[in-house]
């Protein structure tokens, strides 16, 4: 019998499975690109050279060239950068901002909550690219405006969900034990209810990632953000189209490079979700 | 009973105007914000719309008289709102055409894309995401699970260009370029930039309908019907879609509310000369009256697609009609 009744509890821990560990093995291998990019690079990624321009793959150019003749294989490399900080800063940071404020409101309620909701309503009056392509083309910013920019754009995506799963845990007994030997509202957040939601967190960090990934790219391709002439992966679709008939891996390779990222992210988190949630759950 | 219709109309019309009071507050904000954007933009308008060759002191003093630059910021705001409310957003810096004729030659080019995907999205999505729900596991939900993954992933600008490549480059079915004149050559230039605008948003739909048809999936009027044999085409829409409807209904809003957004990415792709593309041009040229103008735009069509919304929420589901009058 009491084999039966351990069996079960073992197989509760649940596996990561195969495709988990191939987009965690991708992610890393684009960081460790994005760090030595400049050893490993089989061209100098901004030279240019007009008699190669817009060639298809060959041997010494692997994906070809750009109109300017740089090598593609070696831009896309370079692009690993841009590609990976800026999603980075604006998924930690909304999710730091979103989380703290998203913990208090959702477990304090009353006036606050009121009025942090209300004015998250009136952040969603008008859609976050917008808001960016508004502010960042009106500031002549540059890419860290972008990314403070969405920084903001995201937050209140986290305060909603992070609140949402507060309040759920907020009836729970152990929250009303804590309260009742006299623990202070600020320590009940985020000692007690935030271990509780971290697979919520987990995942929406990640998604932020990609979200801003996307929408790095997409400010990138109308000319926001990045700097003109540096490696980015959405600049490179905008400044290739014209060779589009020429070398389509000029625009297929970055744009094959975001969507391989934002797809190992978006699994990554989803399979996080599932798994720390049946471990909190288990504990 | 006529009694308790009454009443129920009466409550939800009570709901709806105390919805369209706080879009009205939530507008005024918005406009309030909007219009700060032009004191916190770097540069002159006067010298902008001179051009740096005629801005002289007297013709830069001409221009903010005119134009009211020199009063102060709530008298100038005061203006510009009252202005507004008569439809009036006052005249492009660049072109000195006025705002509203500019947005109402463009805004058919944003209408036929946005309409056309929308259209696209509803008819692919809800019947995909309700058997992927009610199959859920099986080879159909995968794929449709996958693909929509893959769409999310993949910025609408890339998903634009594979298609152009493919389409118009290489197998030359559709144009490039261009949106066309009559309706049958309209449609058929707008063909491509749809079908890559609903290409995320039927990924969002899907998704949500999935989730929707998941929690109808094992309830047990499902298999009491089956078990009466009630005509499956009547399980799907009465049983299924009819219980689905209200995220569904969300998640089909949300889109179409944001579809501008996808519009600016995939006009600029396929060379369209709708808002998104004004938008785009507006923002780079400091041409601060349009973009005002389109983002005030922007906020009514989203403010108005979800009150719509959530008074469609009591067309669809009865039992919100029986709360509304019990609350």
């Amino acid at each position: 019998m009491s084999q039966v009744t351990i069996v079960p509890t073992l197989s509760r821990r649940t596996e990561w499975g195969r495709l988990f560990w191939v987009c965690v093995g991708f992610v890393a291998a684009v960081a460790i690109t994005a760090l030595t990019v400049q050893w490993i690079a089989p061209h100098d990624w901004s030279a240019q050279s007009l008699v190669d321009s817009g060639q298809g793959p060959s041997s010494s150019h692997w994906l070809g060239t750009d109109a300017l003749g740089r090598d593609i294989f070696s831009r896309l490399l370079a692009g690993t950068r841009t590609g990976l900080i800026g999603p980075l800063v604006i998924a930690i940071g909304a999710g730091v901002l979103g989380t703290a404020l998203g913990l208090w409101t959702g477990y304090a309620g009353g006036r606050v909550d009121g009025l942090v909701m209300r004015s998250i309503d009136l952040v969603y009056a008008v859609p976050p690219l917008l808001v960016a392509i508004v502010l960042v083309g009106l500031f002549g910013g540059g890419y860290w405006l972008a990314v403070v920019v969405l920084i903001f754009l995201s937050a209140p995506g986290d305060v909603r969900v992070v609140r949402a799963a507060v309040m759920a845990q907020r009836e729970l007994p152990y929250v009303a034990a804590a309260r009742t030997v006299g623990v202070s509202p600020f320590s009940i957040a985020f000692m007690h209810v935030l271990p509780n939601v971290t697979p919520t967190v987990t995942a929406n960090v990640l998604l932020q990632f990609v979200v801003g990934l996307i929408a790095l790219s997409g400010l990138a391709f109308l000319g926001l953000g990045v700097e003109p002439g540096s490696p980015d992966w959405g600049l490179m679709i905008a400044e290739n189209r014209t060779v589009l008939d020429l070398n389509v891996w000029a625009v297929a390779g970055p744009a094959i490079c975001i969507t391989l990222l934002a797809l190992a992210v978006t699994v990554i988190g989803d399979r996080m979700f599932e798994v720390l949630t049946d471990r909190t759950a288990a504990r | 009973m006529a009694a308790a219709a009454g009443r129920r109309w009466v409550t939800i019309a009570r709901f709806a105007v105390r919805r369209l009071a706080a879009m009205v507050a939530i507008l005024a904000i918005v406009s309030f914000l909007v219009f700060s954007l032009l004191a916190l933009t770097p540069g002159d308008p006067a010298v902008l719309l001179l051009g740096p060759q005629k801005a002289t002191p007297e013709a830069v003093a001409r221009i903010r008289a005119e134009f009211g630059l020199d009063d102060p910021f709530l008298v100038q705001y005061r203006d510009w709102v009252v202005a507004a409310l008569h439809g009036d957003f006052g005249r492009s810096i660049r072109s000195g055409q006025q705002v509203t004729d500019m947005i109402s030659e463009r805004v058919g080019v944003t209408v036929w894309l946005a309409g056309y995907a929308f259209v696209l999205t509803v008819l692919i999505a809800i019947p995909f995401g309700l058997v992927a729900g009610m199959r859920k596991g099986r080879l159909a939900d995968r794929l449709a699970t996958a693909s929509s993954l893959v769409a999310l992933s993949a910025p609408t600008f890339a998903v634009g260009f594979l298609l152009m490549y493919v389409f118009a480059v290489q197998l030359d079915w559709f144009p490039a370029f261009g949106s066309g004149d009559g309706f049958l050559d309209t449609l058929w230039h707008m063909t491509l930039p749809a079908v890559t605008l609903a290409i995320s948003q039927i990924a969002i739909v899907l998704r949500q309908t999935r989730a929707a048809a998941m929690d109808v999936a094992d309830r047990d009027y499902i298999t009491f019907a089956r078990a009466r044999a009630v005509p499956s085409r009547r399980i799907w829409q009465r049983y299924v879609l009819h219980n689905a409807s209200l995220p569904v209904l969300t998640s089909a809003g949300l889109v179409l509310a944001y579809s501008l957004t996808g519009a600016v990415l995939v006009e600029n792709v396929f060379a369209l000369q709708g808002l998104g593309a004004l938008l785009v041009v507006s923002v780079a040229q400091l041409d601060l009256p349009v973009v005002q103008a389109l983002t005030m735009f922007t906020a009514l069509l989203v403010l108005t697609t979800n009150l719509v919304v959530d008074l469609l929420y009591f067309a669809f589901d009865p039992r919100l009609r029986r709360a509304a009058v019990a609350a």
